[in-house]
């Protein structure tokens, strides 16, 4: 150890939100020119500790040192004095303001504008050469890609004289290419004295590119390890306190015959966006075909016109019959009679009611069924309540009380009570939006050992996830999405990562040579 | 985990709530030289003291159960009608017409026909304003004010020109034909020869108000439709992947809403001693509808209890301005203030309350 003081060092932090103890007695010290790490699962605590750093939250306890010396930290204001710059997941850039006005925004010299753009045109581009961080001053942020706008954000950190940078999430909206892009950004900061902290749940991304990296669990502070110490089954079991299979186990598929063809899909909405430009694609009975890409591509579109709640020109067959797409005679309920079962992207927003209890979100989509209704006129609450203890005991969803409102179960649990909904339909095709984003790896395993026994029983499944590992482990073929187009379809044993990403970049097969 | 334990959300919040108007009212009293508890013990009095007022607070219970429901079933779809007051008075000039120009041969048949007639005309009105919301996204609470203001101008209208009876000088239709009047709980209670509503207007529509929250409760929580409604109310977007149609819902759930406001009129028309339609014949209940059904939680059980509760304030207020020197103003000031801190403010008393449970709640374990 150098006589060097840390770049930050934390000491007992605590942080409790009523009963939950969402930090426990946390120290962590991250030295300066590193890059540092910090995974764990949703729910760890990771955001309430950068929160707490950033001051959006005071600590019940604990002290926060800066470079050595003991700083309070009561709001943003007083973080960014301390050389601390942040980069949310969801940007926080006005959208028709230009990449300069955004980076003085809050940082005006005066009651008077122009000086202060003018002095900011000349400090960025001055930092533009020195981290090569290049954008265009005057570009409206809406017309920029997502990649630059978070190089914009980066921008408003270090025109903030940010020492120390905080990037939550970073690459979750990023193609792998400009993941690597923002790597190299990432490298070059380091290089020059900046400390950077990476919050991410891909241990792919920590074995890349951190130094050090800290483990979070349950609220408390796992470990801290030398990244090149380390490996991924190491970290992964660190993150959920026992073994984990990061592999999904499967067998190869027996594909029979065709269950869902999508043939010239064009969706073109109010805003006279092209949605999707000509998809066409078939998935068969005991195979899943996975639809990567980077979100916002034009998958939530397909689903939706799939599960019956979007409009669309082109044709689907299911089983060879023509499914409607004008919307006058189609919806979910349409859908689900004709043996389509759906695990939508958002399960809080569409999946599930988070203010009725499990069992009345077993019935969701499903409240015609002749099964839960006693007569004409009333429900059978009774049989649905049986019906969700049922499904929740065979899918291990915890805690097994179907009284409890959905929104108190975890993100995982919560996914394990929609999957168990449509699964347990044996729905001839199975739509299947992101099934385990903000989920847990023990929940992930379990999820996809259900996908996959469904594709074993011969039913045809339509994976759209925007996590390429999750696509590569999964699928038996996969089709590759990038603005509303199918770019390409890859066997995942005859493709790699790289193959993929730049297919998700919209870099066809001609020009990546 | 919820915040707070249910008895504190249906009971706690609410009598808290309470606690505080009275304790603004008290500081209003004493502002106009009146000792705040002699006024609220002749408040009190004036509630239920007599058979007579113990009847007129039930009276105005009854009206207060019918808009109570009817926000209420309006609220479980996240829709806010708040025009309750026209959809009152249009149900009354239904009851009217039919009561009016058909020689029924018995209340009962006066009953049933007027209570029809006076829910399609509340839930025909009310369909306007929810067509404009369904299909062009025109917001219902913006809507329903307004056609708070058209229906009083149409009944203003009826009642001075089609249906005024000649030679009268009131703004009012003719009085019902005998054979219509509903039967007046005093009347049944002497049956077995007791006296025990007085003189009091409160009918046998009391029945048909409670009958009304039974079908509520089993509407919302027991029917298809009910669960549609919930649905839609908590999440439109998930509604969207389910397959239930916002439109319609929309449509059902305010047509019922605005129906069982319009039924509030058979209670206030027919019932009444002089069965008669007047021009202000919704009396404002359409509004404190508003605050029953947020006091009550959207739940009937809890609309009963409040209903009751400003039944009482109502009738115990109009008795308090009538027996001292206390201005009929300070009596609706302190009926605003109730409406204010049980509805408006609720979330005011609610949010420190479930902070304290969540502070000392020990019952729950760290979860995320």
């Amino acid at each position: 150890m150098s006589d060097i003081p840390p770049a930050i060092e934390l000491v007992g932090i605590s942080k409790a939100f009523g009963p939950v103890q969402a930090n426990k007695d946390i120290s962590i010290r991250v030295m300066p020119g590193t890059i540092h790490g910090i995974i764990g699962e949703n729910g760890a605590g990771k955001s309430t500790l950068m929160s707490i750093l950033y001051g959006f939250y005071k600590a019940d306890a604990g002290e926060i040192f800066i470079a050595g010396q003991k700083t309070q930290i009561p709001d943003s204001q007083a973080a960014i004095a301390a050389g601390i710059g942040m980069v949310f997941q969801h940007f926080k850039l006005v959208q028709n303001f230009s990449v300069l006005e955004n980076v003085v925004l809050g940082a005006e010299d005066g009651a008077l504008l122009r000086p202060s753009l003018a002095k900011a045109r000349k400090q960025l581009k001055s930092l533009a050469e020195e981290y090569e961080l290049h954008v265009d001053p005057d570009a409206i942020i809406e017309d920029l890609g997502v990649g630059m706008q978070q190089r914009v954000e980066i921008l408003k950190a270090l025109y903030r004289h940010a020492d120390i940078l905080i990037l939550d999430e970073p690459t979750g909206v990023l193609t792998p290419p400009e993941a690597d892009q923002l790597f190299r950004i990432l490298g070059r900061l380091k290089a020059e004295g900046k400390t950077i902290i990476l919050i991410t749940h891909k241990l792919r991304e920590i074995m890349d590119i951190t130094d050090t990296v800290s483990v979070m669990r349950r609220g408390e502070m796992d470990s801290t390890v030398k990244t090149s110490e380390t490996n991924p089954a190491d970290l992964a079991e660190r993150m959920v306190g026992r073994k984990v299979l990061l592999r999904v186990d499967k067998t190869p598929a027996k594909p029979k015959d065709v269950v869902l063809e999508v043939r010239d899909l064009n969706i073109t909405d109010a805003k006279g966006v092209h949605r999707l430009k000509g998809v066409s694609f078939n998935v068969r009975a005991g195979e899943i075909l996975g639809i990567a890409g980077v979100s916002g591509n034009g998958q939530s579109e397909l689903l939706e016109v799939l599960g019956g709640y979007e409009k669309a020109t082109g044709e689907i067959l299911l089983n060879g019959v023509p499914l409607d797409l004008t919307g006058a005679h189609s919806d979910g309920q349409s859908r689900r009679a004709r043996g389509i079962a759906h695990v939508p992207e958002d399960r809080q927003h569409e999946g599930l009611i988070m203010d009725f209890s499990a069992w009345e979100n077993t019935a969701f989509g499903y409240h015609h069924d002749p099964d839960y209704q006693i007569n004409a006129l009333l429900m059978d609450n009774a049989a649905i309540l049986r019906d969700a203890q049922e499904k929740m005991d065979r899918f291990d969803v915890r805690p097994a009380d179907p009284l409890l409102s959905a929104k108190n179960f975890s993100g995982g649990n919560q996914q394990k009570i929609v999957v168990a909904r449509e699964i347990e339909r044996d729905p001839d095709l199975l739509l299947v939006g992101q099934p385990t984003r903000g989920v847990d790896i023990g929940a992930i395993e379990f999820i996809h050992q259900q996908i996959v026994a469904l594709r074993d029983a011969g039913k045809a499944i339509l994976l759209v996830s925007v996590e390429l590992d999750e696509i590569m482990g999964l699928s038996d073929r996969i089709a590759v999405m990038f603005d509303g187009k199918i770019m390409g379809e890859r066997l995942p044993e005859n493709t790699n990562e790289k193959e993929l990403g730049l297919l998700m970049a919209g870099v066809t097969d001609g020009e990546s040579a | 985990m919820d915040k707070m334990p249910k008895w504190a959300d249906v009971a706690l919040v609410p009598v808290v709530s309470l606690i505080i108007a009275a304790l603004i009212s008290a500081i209003v009293f004493v502002a106009v030289g009146q000792n705040p508890w002699e006024a609220l013990k002749l408040m009190a009095y004036g509630a239920v003291g007599t058979s007579d007022f113990l009847g007129y607070t039930l009276f105005y219970a009854t009206n207060f159960i019918f808009t109570g429901l009817a926000v209420a079933v309006a609220f479980h779809a996240s829709l806010f009608n708040i025009g309750g007051e026209g959809q009152v008075l249009l149900g009354g000039l239904g009851a009217a017409i039919v009561v009016l120009f058909v020689p029924w041969p018995h209340w009962t048949l006066a009953l049933i026909a007027g209570a029809t007639a006076a829910a399609v005309f509340g839930a025909l009105w009310v369909a306007i304003p929810a067509y404009l919301q369904a299909r062009r996204g025109s917001h219902i609470v913006i809507t329903t004010i307004m056609f708070n203001f058209m229906a009083s101008g149409v009944l203003i209208y009826m009642l001075s020109g089609p249906l005024k009876p000649d030679g009268n000088m009131q703004i009012a239709t003719a009085i019902f034909p005998e054979a219509s009047h509903l039967p007046s709980l005093n009347d049944i209670a002497g049956l077995f020869g007791s006296d025990l509503f007085g003189r009091s207007p409160v009918n046998i529509s009391i029945l048909i108000a409670l009958l009304a929250c039974v079908a509520v409760w089993a509407l919302i929580w027991h029917t298809r439709l009910g669960y549609q409604i919930r649905a839609l109310g908590r999440s439109e977007s998930a509604a969207k992947y389910a397959g239930i149609s916002a439109v319609n819902i929309t449509m059902i759930a305010l047509l019922i809403s605005g129906g069982l406001a319009g039924m509030m009129a058979v209670n206030n028309t027919m019932g009444i001693n002089t069965p008669q339609l007047v021009d202000n014949a919704a009396g404002g209940a359409g509004f404190i509808g508003i605050a029953v059904a947020l006091m009550g939680r959207n739940h009937p059980v809890g609309i009963i209890i409040a209903a009751l509760l400003f039944g009482a304030l109502y009738q115990g207020g109009a008795e308090l301005s009538a027996a001292t020197s206390i201005p009929v103003q300070i009596v609706v000031v302190i009926q605003a203030l109730v409406i204010m801190f049980t509805g408006a403010l609720d979330e005011m008393v609610r949010a420190p309350i479930e902070k304290l449970f969540i502070r000392f709640g020990r019952s729950r374990v760290a979860g995320e």
